[in-house]
């Protein structure tokens, strides 16, 4: 398989604060990886630093081949990197379809065609009956998915979902799992950032542990949840 | 009590107030693409002004056909107040960047008194002059004209807004800049283009205004109150509720200058705005938060 994402001994500091230090891991195209680690370890910095919101202060990210290191979220869009919010942030005024439209013209010139794109998407995500309703009436869980269905349209290769399964019911988790699973039946490959274990542990083809800012431990789901060093650094050892 | 001169008052108020929405549409632009309160507006509009007045003058090009010219130079200019003055200021605290606006005001207004004099001017015999009568009631022609170009360019932006790509890009930054920087729309640019578009709606205005209102350094004054209170009233960012708003605010100005006397004309309007954002602090047509 070949490599999509190559992220070689990354670092981000603020200030005098280490928020990342020395993390290397790499994608492959239609992998599902799982990020995980407790609060504080920069899962969402790491984040951040893939979709281009700030540039890392040591390290590279390759691409697809390309180095794009340091290059600007827009930039990052075009590339192929799409991503979710940890917090949704969905264009509260605009209606559900217009949401999704914004990311559909990123691809398409025509007004018309993004519309029909976007369509497509919110079905893709079991949002079609919701198409005319402000984005700010939705429920949270519904918010989610638009926020997956409007990165969707901008046609990524990777998709980075950041904690898109926190506060959701267990059924609603499932149906999120579901979801990330015909995500990557259309080639995706997606990175997500997760708390929820029983969310991720049976959807992820690789786990990546980080603590501190560094990466602790990686492997196989299975292997994650029996490795002392993660176990240590959840429970306190 | 009069009736006709009363119908009369209460159109002239609407084909101005049709002006004044254009003003606050440029105003509701940058402020809601931005957060940031622009007190250069009026001086924008004063630029359109003295961009006909001096292209009529020199070379006896008639305000109509420059229209378009003076546009596209407002829309560079507001586009460069961009990029070296609000682009450093865009994420300062909101003193700053009140001053920085504020600062542009009193340099605009001093750039024009001292290239142009404080003296009035006025664009005289151009295409559009004279009055029509209809149905026993005078319409001056440049305001008629004045009020259907407004409505046009309203129409124009509206259309831009809500129909194009590019408007799509511009809501989207307006809602929320980093998600709409996820699907690929560089921040920068679309604020640039709120400010050129911004400016030329002033400038718009401007010209429009030029064939009948006379032309000085301080003449935006004025209309950027008029238009902070039509965009508190219409609600910000609200192209529709813009126009309204521009029309209420107008018909109350005529109206009550008519009714009460001319020289409280602006009270009555401010008056208006204080009562609106007591009562309705969203705007009359903005929904509560």
């Amino acid at each position: 398989m070949n490599k999509l994402l190559v992220v070689d001994k990354l670092g981000k500091h603020f200030g005098g604060l280490v928020a990342n230090e020395d993390i290397s891991f790499h994608l492959e195209a239609g992998q599902i990886v799982g990020l995980i680690g407790p609060n504080g370890a920069g899962k969402t910095t790491l984040f951040n630093c893939i979709a281009g919101f700030y540039p890392p202060s040591e390290g590279t990210i390759r691409f697809l081949g390309n180095d794009i290191t340091g290059m600007p979220s827009p930039k990052m869009a075009h590339m192929g990197i799409a991503r979710t919010f940890q917090i949704v942030r969905c264009f509260g005024s605009m209606t559900v379809l217009e949401n999704v439209m914004v990311g559909a013209m990123l691809r398409n010139k025509s007004v018309s065609i993004a519309h029909e794109r976007a369509s497509d998407e919110l079905e893709f995500c079991g949002l079609s009956s919701r198409a005319s309703v402000p984005a700010s009436d939705l429920t949270v869980a519904e918010q989610r998915r638009l926020e997956v269905a409007r990165a969707l349209a901008t046609e990524p290769h990777l998709l980075l979902l950041d904690e898109m399964m926190a506060g959701l019911t267990p059924s609603e988790v499932q149906e999120a799992v579901g979801l990330v699973k015909t995500i990557q039946k259309r080639g995706i490959a997606c990175l997500i950032v997760e708390h929820v274990m029983e969310g991720i542990m049976p959807i992820a083809d690789h786990m990546i542990v980080l603590d501190y800012g560094r990466k602790i431990a990686e492997g196989t789901p299975a292997e994650i949840s029996c490795d002392p060093v993660v176990l240590a650094a959840y429970l306190g050892e | 009590m009069n009736w006709d001169i009363l119908l009369q008052t209460l159109l002239s108020g609407i084909l101005i107030g049709m002006v004044y929405a254009l003003v606050a549409v440029g105003l509701s632009i940058i402020y809601g693409v931005m957060e940031i309160v622009n007190f250069a507006h009026g001086e924008f509009l004063m630029f359109g002004m003295y961009s006909s007045f001096w292209l009529f003058t020199l070379f006896a090009l008639d305000p109509m056909l420059t229209l378009p010219l003076s546009a596209l130079f407002l829309f560079a200019l507001g586009a460069l107040v961009y990029r070296f003055t609000i682009k450093r200021i865009a994420s300062a605290p909101m003193v700053s960047q009140i001053f920085a606006t504020f600062g542009l005001m009193i340099l605009f207004r001093g750039v024009a008194q001292f290239l142009w004099k404080p003296d009035f001017r006025t664009v005289e015999n151009s295409l559009v002059s004279g009055n029509v009568v209809v149905g026993g009631l005078y319409f001056g022609i440049p305001h008629l004209v004045a009020a259907v170009g407004a409505v046009l360019a309203t129409g124009a932006v509206w259309w831009f807004i809500n129909r194009t790509r590019l408007g799509a890009a511009l809501e989207a930054t307006a809602q929320d800049k980093e998600a709409a920087q996820l699907m690929g729309i560089p921040s920068h640019w679309m604020f640039a283009l709120a400010w050129g578009l911004g400016a030329a709606c002033a400038g718009v205005a401007g010209v429009l205004l030029s064939t009948f209102f006379p032309i000085f350094p301080e003449v935006g004054a004025t209309f950027s109150l008029i238009a902070f209170v039509v965009v508190a009233l219409g609600g910000f960012g609200n192209v529709t509720g813009a126009l309204w708003a521009g029309i209420i605010v107008g018909v109350v100005e005529v109206l009550g200058g008519f009714l009460i006397g001319p020289e409280y004309k602006l009270a009555i309007v401010l008056t208006l705005f204080l009562l609106v954002i007591i009562v309705r602090p969203q705007g009359l047509m903005g929904r509560a938060e």
